[in-house]
């Protein structure tokens, strides 16, 4: 598997000071941080570290106060709203703790929502040959649910561990430059997190996306490229 | 899939309470609507009733009452006019022609009307129609009658048919004159008027069931037989009301005024024209009333779909934060909550309107024939779309609130999961 031939970090920080209120406190004080292309990095956090304030700085929801955070060459700081939005559309696969999925749709549904927002996905999903519909039950399948009546289920009546393989889907859908994944295994027994893991990271290889792991379970960090501690490159916390 | 298409999945996700914030807008709807039909198609199927008279003569009273009695069937004359007074003003130089109308008796429901033959010859209704036969002809012996349309189809009557007319204008009479049979000779095309309801006799057949009776019952042991009433020289004591029409219509309010002035009886002359727009006056504040009150209920029906809106608000937030978290816009989540607003109020301005047909398909029948009121339901007029586009607007409108509640919820939230 060829990395693809970017050089520019995915993800990069420098001097990147963070509070949520201009006069709240400082809640993340990150001197320098890169994440390469197609990268598969382990951040270990454990809570009140600044996990959230920087995945939604990452995430482009909320901008850096000072210094510098860029996604994919962008200076997110720089861009308007909707333009980090689409640019988080367009390039950010997303996989939350619990709840990742839109209840009311189905299996099938909550993949394919991956696209909505971004016609760069939908144009990638394209490239690679398929269509969206197509190309979320492919990714269903290589995640172990390639059922078909499982597909059409509504989300809300999937168990946890099925919940979590569609979220995964949907991030890889178009296949983005970045899946970031907040504590996707905290609701999984060891076994069932360890296939978890194993499939997420055959499929970010697969697409070929950067893969940043947010988790306080350090038992995983052995298999990614690189593992961070976020009280290392984080000053605020002591 | 687009975002109207992701707001009607979430709205059938949540369908038992989008079903009842439909019912409570369609209900306002409807009522509206209903209200609205009621008032127009009433002035528009009364202001047909009556068309070229210049004036109704009646006894001294309410103008309205006279009105309303005279051509609407409606209530019952307090007094009557001389025959004198009717012969009398047949004879002033102004007046082109008159019709007399005597009411007091019924058939089976029917409102009877005594009249003379002028009646159709110078009765108009809509845009200036003359009375035309369906069958038959008009009543020419003393015994005749000519049956407007409903009548003659309601009561299955036939030219030939004999019937007997009930004494007062009750549905069910005791007093009947029995031994004065009338012959149906015509019956009347249907007019979508009073008439249609109405059992037309000559002013001397309402003489000739009454001849030996006094005091409103028949007088014991003076009974005259049909065949005896047919020798005696009939005439009319008195009438309800005369329809007169004029030679010039300059004239109307000096004539008018003449029989208002009318020194051997206290009359009353009116412009159906005029005094139907009295009736309006009058009304207007209830038919006002009656649509500011279905207009409310239009609102309690909107304030439904934004409780249900707003309450829904904060379970949704997850759904929000992944919406947003794949890449949506806040204006797009704003959007979205618009759509399920627009979609909810349209679905209840499209069942109210279909509830309205439907009741009145069901009550027109009833309604119809016990007020005389012809309510055409369809097409609906450009007013009606006016409303529903009102209604329309103000959903989406309201559906601003939560959906403006739930951008300022997602930027705060960003990607956080509050559940």
């Amino acid at each position: 598997m060829t990395l693809p031939q970017a050089v520019a970090p995915v993800f990069s920080a420098r001097g990147l000071r963070f509070r949520w209120q201009p006069t709240g406190p400082l809640v993340l004080d990150v001197p320098k941080f890169d994440l390469a292309a197609g990268e598969r990095v382990f951040l270990a956090g454990p809570s009140g570290s600044g996990k959230t304030s920087f995945l939604s700085v990452l995430s482009g929801i909320a901008t850096a106060s000072e210094g510098s955070a860029s996604l994919l060459g962008h200076e997110l700081a720089a861009l308007r709203s909707s333009a980090r939005d689409r640019l988080r559309a367009d390039h950010l696969g997303i996989i939350f703790q619990l709840f990742n999925l839109v209840p009311y749709l189905s299996a099938l549904e909550n993949v394919m929502l991956g696209c909505q927002f971004s016609a760069a996905r939908r144009r990638a999903v394209r490239a690679g040959g398929e269509g969206v519909a197509q190309a979320a039950r492919r990714l269903l399948g290589e995640l172990g649910l390639g059922d078909a009546t499982l597909a059409r289920r509504a989300a809300a009546q999937l168990s946890v561990g099925q919940q979590q393989r569609v979220a995964a889907a949907r991030a890889l859908i178009g296949s983005p430059a970045l899946v970031v994944a907040d504590e996707p295994t905290s609701a999984f027994d060891s076994a069932l997190r360890d296939e978890f893991l194993t499939l997420l990271l055959a499929q970010c290889a697969h697409t070929g996306s950067a893969l940043l792991l947010v988790s306080h379970d350090r038992a995983m960090a052995s298999r990614f490229d690189r593992s961070v501690e976020l009280t290392g490159i984080n000053q605020v916390v002591a | 899939m687009n975002l109207l298409r992701l707001a009607a999945k979430s709205v059938w996700n949540r369908r038992l309470t989008a079903a009842l914030v439909v019912l409570s807008i369609a209900i306002g709807v409807a009522l509206l609507l209903g209200v609205e039909r009621l008032r127009t198609q009433a002035r528009a199927s009364f202001s047909q009733t009556l068309t070229g008279t210049d004036l109704i003569v009646g006894a001294r009273g309410g103008p309205v009452n006279l009105l309303l009695y005279s051509v609407f069937r409606i209530g019952d004359a307090t007094n009557n006019i001389k025959w004198r007074t009717v012969e009398a003003l047949a004879s002033w130089p102004d007046v082109a022609w008159q019709v007399p109308l005597s009411l007091g008796d019924s058939h089976r429901g029917y409102r009877v009307l005594g009249t003379s033959a002028a009646y159709f010859e110078h009765y108009r209704y809509g845009a200036q129609r003359q009375l035309a036969f369906a069958n038959g002809v008009a009543f020419g012996a003393l015994f005749d009658t000519v049956l407007g349309a409903e009548a003659a189809a309601r009561l299955n009557y036939r030219v030939g048919d004999r019937i007997i007319l009930s004494h007062g204008a009750g549905k069910v009479s005791f007093r009947e004159h029995a031994d004065k049979p009338f012959t149906v000779v015509g019956i009347l095309a249907p007019t979508g008027t009073p008439v249609d309801r109405t059992v037309h006799v000559s002013l001397e057949g309402i003489e000739a069931v009454h001849v030996d009776w006094v005091a409103g019952a028949p007088l014991p042991g003076h009974t005259l037989s049909a065949e005896q009433v047919l020798a005696l020289k009939l005439v009319p004591k008195s009438v309800t009301a005369v329809l007169i029409g004029l030679k010039s219509k300059l004239s109307v309010f000096n004539v008018q005024r003449a029989i208002n002035d009318y020194r051997d009886e206290p009359l009353l002359a009116i412009l159906p024209g005029l005094t139907l727009q009295q009736l309006w006056d009058l009304l207007s504040i209830g038919e006002q009333t009656l649509l500011a009150i279905s207009g409310l209920a239009v609102g309690c029906g909107l304030m439904v779909m934004l409780t249900a809106l707003i309450t829904g608000l904060n379970e949704r937030r997850r759904e929000m934060a992944i919406l947003r978290a794949l890449g949506a816009h806040p204006w797009q989540i704003f959007s979205m909550l618009i759509g399920e607003a627009l979609l909810l109020s349209l679905c209840g301005v499209l069942a109210g309107f279909v509830l309205l047909q439907a009741v009145l398909w069901l009550a027109l029948p009833v309604l119809g024939g016990q007020t005389g009121l012809t309510i055409a339901s369809w097409p609906p007029s450009v007013r009606e779309l006016e409303m529903l586009m009102w209604v329309l607007t103000a959903g989406v409108m309201g559906g601003a609130l939560p959906a403006f509640r739930v951008y300022r919820l997602s930027l705060a939230d960003g990607l956080t999961l509050r559940i």
